[in-house]
């Protein structure tokens, strides 16, 4: 795949003469040392990573990890302070201002925490703002705007004031402003940080769903979890200006680069508190190990839309697991039962084992993880969506308290 | 050991005298040509009957505002001016607020755009309105005389002075306050310094600035009385003269005159302001 930014030992320092912190970062000094000695305050310090072509990259930190900070230098809204930024080839932090604002034209689109609407314009003069100042004709624009809202779905809404929208809707408009500009790339800072959880999911879903229609190159700033996980197709983790780990939701799940990463994957303290049983759900269906054969165990999984199947012996204790590929290869052989078939080496955890500890397990398993009791019977199943939805309820709840 | 008083205001005299030697001769004909033109305007609408033109501005007012109360208070208060004999005077304070305010506009708002968005600009332009608004108004009145001749010109001159402040003042605030997220949101598209400051900062700013040509207004208003002094007619004049004879009678005649007038133009500009908001 094409890489359509390449970021390259890119440094932002702010305060006056901020070169020589650059030296200093260089040698290896810390943040916390070059305010003290300088004043000056560093907001990203040496990241190299690449976005590619058509790829959701979420910048994941916490407040103050310089994730803002660096997605604004990616089209220069803040000026940084040493380092390349390569859009296609072409290195950002050297063009004029006037080569500037024709990529940001032609390239770029943004979409803000706090949605950034104009509040004296209509939603379709909102949306057509950046077609208006590249100066496309008025039909024209407005027609890509009409096209742009319906996308995003505001059909019917183009005449109101961003005021009598609500926030899920009013970011809408701020992505519908994005999209009517057909840039390449969206920076999306925050974007659904503002809103309230279920529609944040909502948005979620609905960026996802439009992602797979348009095919952008999107840059998605988050502090949150879950949400990364959920979006990204690769997690680029920050901390203190710094970038600690870059890679997919299972990289970082499985092999956590420092402690840090460690312990913002844990999510502090929902996960710890999580347990397995707050999570798994109850098999949609369960095959049995004496009554049913590869035909029966097949028809089960096509009927619940499954693709592998736990398999209970008489008295309701878990033998083991099957998957529909297995079973129908079975049923080709002319096998009748399924213990040819059956794979007893699965992951079982006990009712009261931590998120913590269902992290690694659900990265590594094929299958779901199967939850028992002391008699081994089965309690319920654990998928790794569930995980994490379970984990933003969590945070749902300790936000409500 | 005395100090010798230091000889501040002797230096501003010998600058305006300076000035006004040399240039007197382009100020004064500036001034006929104002005056005449203020004249024309009094002319013009001494034209029409007064009932007409009471009429026309209460139905101005009204669609402006849309508010009765208002409306009928702007005919009613007209009225009671035309009652008390003092139409021509008000008509002349009215085109002479008028002419100041258009000149105070012209120079406040590039001014205020300035300051606000050019740094320098701001620490230059910021001090000298304070002098400017701290500075007694009579003594604007002094250094007016030599370059405009006594009468109207001089009185607007130094009203235009004493006015302009707010519509600077404002004019930069609305459009400082016009938050950062929004700028970058219009920069994010690449938009131009003109473009911002046509598509977004002064439209956001509307409402300010609005509140600032008021006020502009309003102490244009406060000045006229003052601008009397160096033989500016209307309302202004009228409570001058009633001043000297000690007349209380016609003093107040001419000042509810005033306040009715302020009173109109205040609601007006304000509703034009919050409808600018609405938009």
């Amino acid at each position: 795949m094409t890489n359509k930014i390449e970021v390259k030992n890119l440094y932002k320092v702010f305060g006056s003469n901020p070169e020589r912190a650059v030296e200093m970062l260089e040698k290896g000094m810390s943040k916390d040392e070059i305010l003290e000695k300088t004043g000056l305050g560093v907001g990203v310090s040496n990241a190299s990573f690449n976005v590619r072509q058509g790829e959701i990259l979420v910048l994941m930190g916490l407040s103050g990890s310089g994730k803002s900070t660096l997605v604004r230098c990616l089209n220069r809204l803040i000026e940084p302070t040493a380092g390349q930024i390569l859009v296609d080839g072409e290195d950002i932090a050297v063009a004029n201002s006037e080569e500037l604002r024709m990529i940001r034209q032609q390239k770029f689109g943004m979409v803000f925490q706090h949605f950034a609407l104009f509040p004296h314009r209509t939603v379709l003069q909102n949306a057509v703002y950046g077609l208006e100042i590249k100066g496309v004709e008025k039909d024209e624009r407005e027609e890509a705007g009409r096209q742009a809202l319906e996308q995003v779905g505001l059909k019917g809404w183009e005449d109101s004031h961003p005021a009598q929208l609500s926030g899920g809707m009013q970011q809408r408009v701020g992505l519908a402003r994005a999209l009517a500009l057909d840039p390449d790339i969206l920076l999306m800072d925050e974007a659904f940080s503002a809103l309230d959880p279920l529609i944040r999911s909502d948005m979620q879903d609905e960026l996802l769903e439009l992602q797979s229609r348009v095919k952008k190159t999107i840059v998605f700033i988050s502090h949150d979890l879950d949400e990364a996980f959920k979006l990204g197709d690769r997690i680029v983790l920050m901390k203190d200006g710094q970038i600690v780990q870059e890679g997919t939701a299972e990289d970082i799940l499985a092999k956590p680069a420092n402690e840090y990463v460690e312990r913002f994957v844990e999510g502090i303290d929902i996960s710890k508190v999580l347990t397995a049983e707050s999570v798994m759900h109850k098999p949609e269906e369960v095959a049995s190990y004496k009554n049913d054969g590869p035909r029966s165990a097949l028809w089960k999984m096509k009927h619940e839309g499954i693709s592998s199947i736990f398999v209970l012996s008489e008295n309701r204790t878990l033998e083991g697991i099957v998957t529909a590929d297995d079973a129908s290869e079975a049923l080709k052989r002319g096998e009748k039962d399924l213990g040819g078939i059956l794979i007893r080496d699965i992951k079982k955890v006990s009712p009261e084992t931590s998120a913590n500890e269902l992290f690694p397990l659900l990265a590594e398993a094929k299958y779901p993880v199967a939850v028992v009791n002391e008699q081994d019977r089965l309690l319920g199943i654990i998928v790794r969506g569930a995980l994490l939805a379970g984990l933003s309820e969590g945070v749902l709840s300790n936000d409500d308290s | 050991m005395m100090i010798p008083k230091l000889p501040v205001g002797e230096a501003i005299e010998a600058g305006i005298e300076f000035l006004s030697d040399n240039f007197s001769f382009a100020t004064k004909a500036f001034a006929e040509v104002v005056e005449t033109g203020i004249d024309l305007i009094v002319d013009g609408m001494m034209l029409f009957h007064p009932l007409i033109l009471i009429a026309v501005i209460a139905l101005l007012v009204w669609l402006v505002t849309r508010k009765r109360g208002i409306t009928i208070f702007a005919g009613a208060g007209l009225l009671l001016i035309l009652n008390f004999g003092l139409w021509e005077p008000t008509v002349s304070t009215v085109a002479l607020v008028v002419v100041a305010t258009m000149i105070a506009i012209m120079i406040g708002l590039p001014l205020g755009i300035l300051a606000a968005l050019n740094g320098k600009a701001y620490k230059i332009i910021m001090p000298i309105l304070d002098f400017m608004q701290t500075m007694p108004a009579f003594v604007y009145l002094i250094p007016a005389i030599p370059f405009f001749g006594l009468g109207v010109v001089a009185a607007i001159f130094s009203t235009v002075i004493f006015s302009v402040p707010p519509s600077i003042r404002l004019t930069c605030l609305g459009i400082r306050q016009v938050p950062e997220e929004l700028i970058e949101a219009a920069d994010s598209f690449g938009s131009s310094k003109r473009q911002k400051l046509f598509k977004l900062q002064l439209p956001m700013a509307t409402s300010t600035i609005m509140a600032g040509i008021n006020q502009t207004i309003m102490l244009g208003l406060s000045m006229v009385v003052i601008a009397a002094m160096i033989g500016a007619k209307g309302l202004g004049g009228e409570v001058w003269r009633a001043i000297q004879r000690l007349d209380p009678a016609s003093g107040f005649d001419a000042g509810i005159g005033i306040v009715i007038i302020a009173i109109i133009l205040d609601r007006t500009m304000q509703s034009l302001g919050s409808s600018a908001v609405k938009k």
